[in-house]
């Protein structure tokens, strides 16, 4: 096996593995039962499952600039959806008094700001 | 390779389609709203399916971004009461009917007249690219909008400042108590603002011989000037700075048409050896004033200091508001 295969297989492998994160953060939204639940579930998908694509996609680029971009376009993401992220539960904490737990009927809406 | 491709396409188009149809239907403004920006992501993929890179960057930065933000800001102004729309679900009142007739008649024209296009028509793109090199750009696109069809752009440009001049002249609808920025909106400010400026001047740069251009940095350099104002309040009434700088891309624009009308070949007709550097310095002025214009259209006019826009539901907190910059062109 050739340095190419294996690194084609780890970078499908880590891809795979991505989103395995955004599967697992797709239905944490769907059927996680509060907002602070929900954007906990949502936030791991968009770091860590994203995070995981982009090593994966590193693998395969062709010089160290698309590396570099692709790095960028990560550390991006992963600060504008943690400050979103941070928004979003404020926003739900000070709607719904300091029982965030209790959003009954709107959650469905909010979480999907974070994305 | 082709198969999982279509299957892609064809679960996009299933998406749009659904998207497009829960965005008009449901009863819910503020689901409407979000699905109407979701709809607009998916749509920017379509572009880029369709090979558009150009149009998918406009799509993703215009219709998503800050058509979503002015349309939350919108809820936002209707407040609790206004956002549910009763009207919805869709029931037919006569006027509704009459428009889905004409929408529905206008797509069967559509569908009717790609239908008619022959099989193999080679369309204008030979002649644009055969005029490339005279062009003043290596980016077709680019060639296209500012060249060939200058005259159109320069009506794009004199519809925004329409736009913006409308807004001002309607008077301000009295705003919901301003909940004061979060710090946290601060501290993205501080990190964004610089980057948009940076990515907006090479989108400027590189649109010359790559996807790019005044109208995708514009949007880029706006989107940073809508997190601005959310983080600290901005005014930006028609003082006469921020009218100078609406009117600039017009104006240059307009200013080198009719000077090509009176010193050369014709109205926006740009002489091959500068064209390049022409077509710098209209995209450049175009984009400070569309940039400008659509932070405008989003902060409003106000009726009174604490009348400014009001921040979509992520972004609401509890100080004060912080002082505003008069003027400040993002």
């Amino acid at each position: 096996m050739s340095g190419d295969d294996v690194r084609g297989a780890l970078s499908l492998l880590l891809i795979a593995a991505g989103m395995l994160f955004f599967l697992a953060g797709s239905v944490g939204v769907l059927r996680l039962p509060d907002l602070l639940s929900r954007l906990h579930a949502l936030t791991k998908a968009d770091n860590l499952g994203l995070g995981l694509v982009v090593l994966g996609l590193m693998l395969q680029a062709d010089d160290a600039f698309e590396v570099l971009r692709l790095l960028l376009v990560w550390l991006l993401v992963l600060f504008a959806s943690s400050v979103a992220c941070y928004l979003v539960a404020r926003s739900a904490l000070r709607a719904h008094g300091d029982a965030p737990t209790a959003a009954p009927e709107g959650p469905d809406e909010d979480t999907r700001d974070g994305r | 390779m082709a198969a999982e491709v279509q299957v892609f396409d064809a679960v996009l188009v299933v998406l749009l389609l659904w998207l497009g149809w829960r965005a008009l239907a449901s009863a819910d403004l503020f689901k409407a709203v979000v699905q109407f920006i979701v709809f607009g992501l998916l749509l920017s993929l379509a572009w880029v399916r369709l090979g558009a890179p150009d149009v998918a960057l406009a799509e993703a930065a215009i219709g998503a971004g800050l058509a979503g933000a002015l349309l939350l800001d919108t809820l936002a102004r209707l407040g609790r009461s206004g956002a549910a729309d009763e009207a919805r679900p869709l029931g037919l009142t006569p006027a509704r009917t009459g428009i889905a007739l004409a929408a529905l008649g206008l797509a069967a024209l559509l569908v009717a007249s790609a239908l008619a296009l022959p099989e193999r028509w080679p369309g204008l793109a030979e002649p644009a690219l055969q005029q490339l090199r005279a062009s003043g750009v290596s980016n077709p696109v680019t060639a296209t909008l500012l060249n060939y069809r200058a005259w159109d752009t320069l009506l794009e440009v004199g519809v925004l400042m329409l736009a913006v001049l409308g807004v001002w002249i309607l008077e301000a609808e009295p705003a919901l108590p301003r909940p004061a920025p979060d710090p946290m909106l601060g501290l993205l400010l501080r990190v964004l603002l610089p980057l948009t400026v940076i990515v907006a001047g090479y989108l400027l740069w590189v649109g010359a011989h790559a996807p790019g251009g005044a109208f995708q940095g514009a949007a880029l350099l706006a989107a940073g000037g809508v997190l601005w104002h959310l983080a600290r309040p901005l005014s930006l009434g028609p003082s006469p700075v921020v009218r100078a700088v609406v009117v600039l891309g017009f104006a240059v624009f307009l200013a080198v048409g009719v000077a090509t009308a009176v010193l050369g070949g014709g109205l926006l007709t740009f002489p091959p050896e500068h064209a390049g550097a022409i077509i710098l310095v209209i995209e450049a002025a175009a984009m400070l004033s569309i940039a400008l214009i659509m932070v405008a259209l989003f902060v409003g006019r106000e009726r009174a200091p604490s009348d400014a826009g009001i921040p979509d539901s992520a972004a609401d907190a509890s100080a004060v508001p912080g002082a505003p910059n008069p003027g400040a062109a993002p």
